[in-house]
């Protein structure tokens, strides 16, 4: 469909006007008061049954994104990889229903292969099996998944919210505030990556990971901050705008609730890709010595780690590398869903 | 140069008047939205003689441009035609690509609705008609750029050898929709389809530019297939006329007695829909006779008046809004000086009066309603409203005042934010001004949304769900919320189709009746103001170039430019259109000699 949207949007424009016409002759023709409308509910005579309760903004959106079967299934995903990480090794001193500890090294067992075995169901003694120095690999999978999401939602928070204050006052106020604002962006977008992180990975190692992916996201923001102040300055023109200002709304409130719901498709957009992007991020830091460091671990650290031993060991490279692609997936996913559900236009639930 | 192909059709007058140029029987458009088959027209069948001016009429939705779109292959690539449409007993429909090629520009020519869009703004205009000259015919360059230097010359360009180097942005609308015409004509075209010709263009423009095809009609024989949705440009110049709805043809008549006896119901509801000029006050520019070049002005009308404010101002009545010696500037770029666009504009709306603001695209009077409202800064003069000058204000003072002026906006698409519900947007002034409780708001919504016979239900939808008059109807509502003692309504039915504009105008002077806000009420369209204004202000290039009673602005005007404007304006009654277009050539011809 999306060949041709140039030429048939006014056929498209056409029918629609004539579909919605009809509505307004109808309406213009009876105009059906509140006791009508009443009425016509109690009889049961309409098509649909015609919901006269106000409905809040929020509501709708929540009814909206829950009708997603895309957002609804990343949701689950999401949620049990989450329950998974968290709940077998445990977090923060909680102890886990999952016996062993990812950085305890013990003899390997048959060679380190997997003992999972999907039929009949049993996990066995080290279900994802061990690593080189006789680690269990399910620990250490868990650990690395905790690690990576960890880093992945603080640095797309941080990276998102800054990108869109910065994006959102240059954009709206414009003048001197967007020149010092883009300039400041300009001068952030210059600063490379690699060189501050080499800087920053004493704070990192004294600290843990926290500081290092707020760390991250201080540094992320510059493009999403470029492209929500394009939007603003579009869409700071219109007239729904205006329209809010000649009632006397006070800029944070026309910022807010009139210009940002017309960009969240972007700023949501923006964040799953930023949330995917600092997971490879981290990858790559960790690589390099500068990001999370033995004996904790990341999923970007245990497939580096275990790079060398594709050819033999498979499962060390196979297990972080599925949840990689399930927990970008299914962020991506809930990201659709939102952009959608926030979209009142995206009337058609989607499969 | 004579280009005519087939003079044996004109010369042989007994042909002439039975051989249709263009012969289209049942023809169907259907468009394929998403795996199904949408009727945008169906069963349209005509006839269109040699010489002739077939106008086919209808609203937005109606078909009207499709089919004429599917004579020439130019449908969308999702659409599909049926039926029969033969030129000169040439079949169309269904024809190759590459024999339609031939046709298009050759034998049919097309004018469109968006001048500055239809032209390439990087060549030059005559460039642009020696190429359609170029493509069709084998004549050399020399020779084709004499031709195109005759055909500017032939839609009146002056200067037609300079210009003809002019660039498309250097030319005026009004102009810009001449270098089309002369392109479109270019090949001598047997037919010449013109989609919505003046739609883009202002009154006075407008109607150059009608009185020009009329005359090219006249001077070529050529056919013309015009497609409009403005009554007015139909009583000027069609001789048969097709009047369609949804995609059905409702109804052909000769213009004459279309207009004098519809048959059809809808086509007398479309005719009545029609705001009229002079319907309200009994005609217009009554004094308009020109003898021996002498302009006979009634003081009367203009001494009334005056008595009137006079009895305003003694009884201590605070207007509703006075405008004192306004002057309104855009900030100038660096090192450009600012551009003014309002001069020394000064009027007063007393409580319960609607003023009409009238003017031609860059007359300012958007401007103003935005300055009015507080959106725009003034450079000089006192803006009051209430009897306090909002000019000096800051926000936060402005802030309690904003309850008492609401603005209705043009474009009723634009003005509703559409990531919020209709509720939401109705209710936010209330939110604002008078913080309500969830309950109480939504209640006061609910009232809201009745005053302006919208159903309840609908304050869940969002804007695009909503046809153009329901979104103004929103507008509307949000605009009256907070019982405002001024309302600025800047164009509000400019956007909307005739029958639609005259249910919101009439849902407006209900609302003002029971209400009794003063209003602010801008348009271009003399008509609409005619039907809602007591008192008519009209600017010109930013200066108040006369202001007055509706009645002595329309009866009597003072200013040639007032004058020249009414006579602009195309009435929906061919017979009277026609005195019309004398007076306003006499008028012309005065302005000229004085």
């Amino acid at each position: 469909m999306d060949k041709h949207t140039n030429s048939d949007s006014r056929a498209r424009l056409e029918l629609a006007e004539r579909n919605l016409q009809t509505q307004d002759t109808e309406i213009s023709t009876s105009g059906p008061t509140l006791d009508q409308v009443d009425q016509a509910r109690n009889s049961g005579a309409g098509s649909a049954p015609r919901n006269t309760e106000a409905k809040s903004q929020g509501r709708l959106i929540r009814e909206r994104f829950f009708h997603h079967r895309g957002a609804l299934a990343g949701m689950a995903l999401l949620a049990l990889i989450i329950i998974l990480a968290f709940s077998s090794i445990g977090f923060a001193g909680i102890p886990g229903w999952w016996d062993k500890e990812y950085d305890v090294l013990a003899d390997r067992f048959n060679e380190g292969k997997p003992t999972l075995s999907l039929w009949p169901f049993s996990l066995g003694e080290h279900p994802f099996g061990q690593d080189v120095l006789g680690r269990d690999y399910f620990a250490l999978t868990m650990r690395g998944i905790q690690t990576s999401l960890i880093i992945a939602f603080i640095v797309g928070m941080v990276g998102t919210a800054i990108g869109t204050l910065i994006g959102a006052v240059a954009g709206y106020f414009r003048g001197w505030t967007e020149a010092v604002l883009m300039r400041f962006t300009d001068v952030v977008i210059t600063i490379p990556t690699l060189v501050i992180a080499a800087v920053m990975a004493g704070i990192v190692a004294r600290s843990g990971i926290i500081p290092f992916a707020v760390f991250l996201g201080l540094i992320s923001w510059t493009g999403l901050a470029r492209i929500v102040r394009g939007e603003f300055l579009s869409l700071r023109e219109k007239e729904f705008v205006e329209s809010a200002k000649s009632v006397g709304a006070k800029s944070a409130r026309i910022i807010v609730r009139h210009i940002l719901p017309n960009t969240v498709g972007v700023i949501i957009v923006s964040a799953t890709l930023a949330i995917s992007g600092a997971i490879l991020l981290e990858t790559a830091l960790s690589f390099l010595g500068l990001g999370v460091k033995a004996p904790d671990t990341s999923l970007g650290k245990a497939i580096n780690d275990n790079r060398s031993a594709l050819t033999t060991r498979p499962w060390l490279f196979l297990w972080p590398g599925v949840f990689i692609v399930a927990i970008a997936l299914a962020v991506n996913f809930i990201g659709d869903g939102l952009r959608d559900a926030f979209d009142p236009k995206q009337t058609r639930v989607k499969q | 140069m004579t280009m005519n192909k087939y003079p044996q059709t004109f010369t042989d007058e007994t042909r002439l008047a039975d051989e249709p140029i263009l012969t289209v029987k049942d023809l169907g458009v259907d468009f394929n939205v998403e795996n199904t088959w949408m009727m945008a027209a169906e069963g349209v069948s005509y006839d269109i003689h040699p010489g002739e001016i077939l106008a086919i009429v209808g609203e937005s939705g109606s078909g009207k441009s499709m089919s004429s779109m599917a004579l020439l292959g130019l449908l969308p690539r999702n659409g599909r035609s049926t039926g029969s449409a033969r030129l000169l007993g040439q079949e169309l429909i269904g024809a190759s690509q590459s024999k339609l090629r031939k046709i298009r520009g050759n034998d049919i020519a097309m004018i469109f609705q968006e001048p500055m869009t239809a032209l390439n703004p990087v060549l030059t205009v005559g460039e642009q008609i020696k190429e359609v000259i170029e493509q069709h015919t084998e004549a050399s360059p020399a020779r084709a750029k004499e031709r195109a230097v005759e055909l500017l010359r032939m839609v009146e360009i002056p200067d037609p050898e300079q210009r003809y180097e002019s660039f498309p942005h250097q030319f005026s609308g009004g102009q810009r929709q001449r270098a089309m015409i002369a392109i479109a004509l270019a090949n001598d075209p047997i037919l010449l389809i013109a989609d919505e010709p003046t739609t883009a263009l202002d009154v006075t423009v407008q109607a150059e530019v009608l009185e020009l095809l009329r005359k090219l009609n006249r001077r070529l024989n050529s056919a013309v297939l015009l497609i409009t949705h403005d009554m007015g440009v139909v009583a000027d110049l069609a001789d048969r006329v097709v009047v369609m709805e949804q995609g059905k043809i409702v109804e052909t008549a000769p213009a004459k007695a279309l207009f004098a006896s519809p048959r059809e119901p809808y086509t007398r509801r479309l005719l009545d829909a029609v705001p009229h000029l002079g319907s309200r006050v009994g005609g217009v520019l009554v004094d308009v006779e020109v003898v021996d070049g002498a302009l006979q002005i009634h003081e009367r009308y203009a001494e009334t008046d005056r008595l009137r404010r006079q009895e305003h101002h003694d009884a201590g009545t605070v207007p509703a809004l006075e405008l004192a010696n306004v002057d309104i500037a855009y900030p100038g770029r660096f090192r450009h000086p600012p551009t003014k666009v309002v001069h020394d504009v000064s009027f007063t709306i007393n409580p319960g009066e609607v003023m009409g603001l009238v003017g031609e695209s860059g007359s300012g009077k958007s401007t103003i309603a935005r300055a009015v409202t507080g959106l725009l800064k003034t450079s000089a003069g006192r803006v009051s409203i209430a009897g306090t000058d909002i000019t000096r204000l800051t926000t936060r003072q402005l802030l309690p005042l904003r309850k008492k002026f609401a603005i209705v906006f043009q474009d009723p698409a634009a003005s509703l934010n559409p990531r919020l519900s209709i509720g939401d947007s109705i209710g936010e002034p209330l939110y604002l001004h008078e913080k309500l409780s969830r309950t109480a708001l939504n209640k006061r919504v609910e009232a809201l949304l009745e005053d302006v016979h919208l159903p309840v239900h609908f304050r869940n939808r969002y804007p695009h769900e909503l046809s153009g008059g329901q979104r103004q109807r929103v507008g509307i509502a949000r605009a009256l919320s907070l019982r405002p003692s001024l309302l600025v309504a800047d164009e509000p039915t400019s956007a909307l189709d005739v029958s639609v504009q005259s249910k919101v105008l009439a849902l407006l002077q209900e609302l003002q009746r029971e209400q009794g806000f003063a209003c602010l009420f801008v348009s271009h369209d003399l008509a609409v103001v005619e039907l809602l204004a007591s008192h008519i202000a009209v600017l010109r290039e930013g200066h108040m170039v006369e202001q007055g009673s509706t009645e002595q602005v329309l009866l009597h005007p003072q200013a040639a430019y007032t004058r020249k404007l009414l006579a602009a304006a195309p009435v929906p009654d061919p017979d009277e259109q026609a005195i019309r277009r004398n007076q306003r050539l006499a008028l012309l011809g005065a302005g000229a000699a004085g």
